[in-house]
């Protein structure tokens, strides 16, 4: 890891624990984002935890920038020693890939992409070395992911995968962004999967969609009543593979208030899941058998 | 007490001071983009300066008052009509019942704030009356007002007609608009070239300007130092691993058009960031129409605490000389 402190502006320190994505990384920047909220720091505004980074907002009316930054740099070594473990949940994510409507959209910005020819999937397969998008699909879900990010906007999660470095998907950003996506697009970029909660602007390469909203200002889903956002760092998702009838059902279920999404509590540990990823990831599935 | 709307303008949204707290969750702050012209606007008509009034850009609403209130309109010039009859902005006056306000065209600017006693009553949504339309959230209905609404005012007192705030404590961006930028994020990711090019060249504001973000076209593309780029970050060398984005970031995707990222700011993405423009110079973004020339300055962090402190001073001038 080599750590790296910055100012954005005059209101803001960006912590960047390494330049590269590893959980290793995301907890670092978790337990040390913690630390600096628990010490209660007057002038803290927020703090944002992010992927392998966080960011502190502080008043430089009350506390100036460069007496913030050694506050910060004074937890590192603390940080770096916490346990890595979190207790959490696992939770089953339906995936339309393919979907009518992402498609439409990709055609619609073709000429900001790398390239204009095929679809967004098409792209992916092809550059991770996937001789069929089916085959680009499956090890897009086979295996479950890690929330180790929340926001761009409105409870977005930003997902890593559970797998050896060497299996890890990874895409480039639209070249220019899109000023559109629809909303609950499941969109891919870097390493990282996500879900786009609302409609809006986005980079990233698009592969699907849920019929599994969640955000929702007005609190009337069933799962979002006790808050508007559903995801937080730390959530582990499993996609699971749907086709338009089921989405169909879903977003009907969804609409009714019946639609219960499947969710187990489990364990994460990172020090067990790196020394037997296949089994530790098989444990988190067979929770949600039970959910 | 009411305002009913019958044109509603452009974009025209109910904002207030914003809803901190929650960009950890991607729900930005949000409140008036021009937050110094907001806050003159309420001291004018005798409201705290964070009571919850009218944003409009480009273009003037219509409004037709339920009750005898004081109206002040600041930040952009824009004619003004009270029953046809002209009105001067940063001016309190008053209406009374079934009145119209309307506007002509905008002379200079781009965004318009209208205070009303009492404030804006529509229910917050975390701590906030803004509008922000990206998650329906907060404001009439979570969206841009439209033509029909009814929306509810607070209680307030009249205050006396022709109150001023001075032409010295009206802030306008210059021509072209100077923004200071302090440098630093992903700044080290340009060569020295693109560095020295960023500050030189000559921009102007692009058609894809709003509250999430400003963008910017005109000057030369950039270079990026060379490297392997690092795992999780996407083979395209402005892109990084996600990290958290700030207000005032500017994001330069693909190294092509730099975007300032403001109130509605997405709170992270996979794109470098080259610095920020300063607290300071928030507010005169938000008066910037598309076209408009632009050069970004480069300062340092106590220049830029400075600028903080000067236009915190500027706001406690026009709170006494309101007073």
């Amino acid at each position: 890891m080599k750590t790296r402190y910055t100012y954005g502006g005059d209101e803001h320190i960006y912590v960047e624990i390494d330049d590269e994505m590893s959980l290793d990384a995301f907890f670092i920047a978790l337990s040390l984002s913690n630390m600096v909220r628990e010490a209660n720091i007057p002038g803290v505004t927020e703090i944002l935890p992010a992927n392998a980074s966080f960011e502190v907002r502080f008043d430089p009316d009350v506390i100036a920038p460069d007496a913030m930054m050694e506050k910060i740099k004074a937890f590192e070594h603390q940080a770096e020693a916490q346990e890595k473990r979190l207790d959490t949940r696992i939770i089953e994510i339906p995936v339309y890939y393919e979907d009518p409507w992402t498609h439409e959209t990709l055609m619609r910005f073709r000429e900001r992409h790398q390239d204009p020819t095929g679809s967004d999937l098409d792209y992916a397969a092809r550059i991770n070395g996937y001789e069929t998008v089916a085959d680009f699909i499956e090890a897009h879900h086979s295996q479950p992911w890690f929330v180790s990010m929340v926001g761009f906007v409105s409870g977005l999660p930003f997902l890593y995968q559970l797998v050896e470095r060497d299996k890890q998907l990874e895409v480039p950003k639209y070249l220019r962004p899109r000023t559109d996506t629809p909303k609950l697009t499941v969109g891919y970029g870097g390493c990282f999967s996500c879900i786009y909660s609302v409609r809006g602007a986005g980079g990233y390469q698009m592969f699907g969609i849920t019929p599994m909203p969640i955000y929702d200002p007005e609190q009337k889903i069933s799962y979002l009543k006790d808050f508007m956002a559903f995801f937080k760092p730390g959530d582990i998702v499993k996609w699971k593979p749907i086709d338009r009838a089921e989405y169909d059902r879903i977003t009907q279920a969804v609409e009714d208030g019946t639609y219960t999404p499947r969710i187990a509590e489990v364990a994460f540990d990172l020090d067990a899941f790196n020394d037997d990823m296949t089994g530790f990831n098989a444990k988190l599935m067979e929770a949600l058998n039970d959910a | 007490m009411t305002l009913e709307i019958i044109k509603p303008g452009l974009a025209t949204t109910i904002q207030d001071l914003g809803r901190p707290g929650y960009f950890h969750l991607g729900i930005p702050e949000g409140g008036a983009m021009d937050r110094l012209a907001f806050r003159a606007a309420n001291l004018l008509v005798g409201n705290d300066e964070g009571a919850a009034g009218l944003e409009a850009v480009f273009m003037g609403p219509e409004i037709k008052f339920g009750a005898e209130m004081s109206v002040a309109v600041t930040g952009a010039e824009m004619p003004m009509f009270l029953d046809g009859e002209p009105r001067e902005t940063w001016t309190s006056f008053t209406v009374k019942p079934g009145q119209v306000l309307s506007f002509g065209f905008l002379k200079t600017g781009a965004r318009i704030y209208i205070a009303i006693s009492g404030g804006i009553d529509t229910p917050p949504a975390l701590g906030s009356r803004s509008t922000y339309p990206i998650g329906a959230l907060g404001g009439f209905e979570g969206r841009a007002i439209a033509a029909g609404d009814v929306i509810p005012v607070g209680d307030g007192s009249v205050v006396a007609e022709g109150r001023v705030v001075p032409d010295a404590l009206r802030r306008r961006p210059g021509s072209p608009a100077e923004l200071r930028v302090l440098t630093g994020l992903y700044w080290h990711r340009l060569t020295e070239k693109s560095q020295k090019a960023f500050f030189e060249d000559d921009w102007v504001v692009a058609p894809e300007a709003d509250r999430m973000g400003y963008r910017f076209r005109g000057g030369q593309p950039m270079e990026f130092v060379d490297r392997p780029q690092p795992f999780g970050a996407g083979s395209d060398p402005s892109n990084i691993v996600d990290g958290c984005y700030s207000y005032g970031s500017i994001q330069v995707p693909g190294g092509l058009e730099p975007i300032v990222l403001h109130r509605d700011a997405v709170s992270g993405g996979g794109y470098f960031t080259l610095g920020a423009v300063i607290s300071a110079d928030m507010d005169l973004i938000g008066q910037l129409q598309p076209n408009t020339p632009v050069k970004f300055k480069r300062v340092e962090m106590d220049e830029a605490l400075a600028a903080r402190a000067e236009r915190k001073t500027m706001i406690s001038e026009i709170r006494q000389s309101l007073s």
